[in-house]
């Protein structure tokens, strides 16, 4: 599946679209450590977290990751989509928890069952 | 090919640029993707642990036609006990610093796993100097 069509079907808010809404995921992973994402995260995936602050966007770059959905609503401050602006990064967010998240995300990636991240 | 960076102690809105800048000149020099991550990895975990636990620091990255050179020398409180420190999930940083998600403990193993070689040399009460090595494979 596509950013832009997961975007679409969790009725995501679009901070900022980045460069990366055509790119095909390749899995998930939700975690608010930072060097837990840098260490585990694969290219391509979409990351989930409740961080909001500028550091998010370089661990974003560094790894490749296609996207980052920041929950609970929480609006990023203007510095940090300008970053994400900057760095071509796909910016999202949702009103809803990183668990219903994370369990919406799987479905649509691996709703056959198949998904093995 | 020769780059330099100043990174400055508790600076968090710039910590990773060095990184950042360093991602832009290995993919413009053609490098394979899986080796720039790994070392673009290293580099921001070691940027960061300059920001996070000392007080500045310079970086050196020396890019050979074989092997990718990464040295981080920082003045700070240094590393008194280095097989504590690699063990995942031994942190000191602050409880500001972890509310950032930092201070998760994986950073230094993260550099072991994302580097071909990896040295800490550290004084404890002036500073500490890293170096990190990634073999360019053609
Ligand atoms: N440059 C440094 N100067 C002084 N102490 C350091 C330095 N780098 C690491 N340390 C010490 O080693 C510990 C472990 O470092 P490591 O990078 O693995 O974890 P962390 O920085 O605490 O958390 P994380 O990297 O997961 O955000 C640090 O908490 C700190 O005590
Ligand atoms: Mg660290």
């Amino acid at each position: 599946m596509k950013v832009a069509e997961l975007i679409e079907k969790l009725n995501l808010t679009v901070f900022e679209s980045g460069e990366n809404m055509n790119r095909e995921l390749t899995g998930g992973y939700a975690s608010d450590l930072l060097s837990d994402v840098m260490g585990k995260t694969k290219p391509d995936m979409v990351w989930i977290t409740l961080q909001s602050h500028v550091n998010i966007i370089a661990v974003a770059s560094l790894k490749d990751l296609a996207a980052i959905i920041i929950v609970h609503g929480q609006v990023p401050p203007s510095e940090v989509i300008e970053k994400a602006c900057a760095e071509g990064i796909t910016l999202l967010g949702t009103e809803s928890d990183t668990f219903l998240t994370a369990a919406k995300v799987y479905q649509c990636l691996f709703s056959d069952g198949t998904g093995t991240r | 090919m020769d780059l330099d960076y100043n990174i400055e102690g508790g600076d968090f809105t710039h910590a990773g640029e060095a990184s950042s800048h360093l991602k832009k000149i290995l993919k413009s020099l053609n490098l394979d993707s899986g080796l720039i991550r790994r070392t673009v990895v290293s580099m921001y975990e070691a940027e960061v642990n300059v920001v996070a636990h000392a007080w500045s620091g310079d970086i050196h990255v020396n890019i050979r036609p074989d092997q990718i050179h990464i040295t981080i020398t920082d003045s700070g409180p240094g590393i008194p006990d280095l097989e504590l420190a690699m063990q995942k999930g031994y942190s000191t940083a602050s409880p500001a610093v972890r509310e950032m998600g930092f201070g998760a403990g994986m950073g230094l193993p993260n550099i072991k796993e994302n580097s071909d070689f990896m040295d800490i040399t550290s004084k404890p009460g002036s500073g500490t100097i890293m170096k990190i090595v990634n073999q360019i494979k053609r």
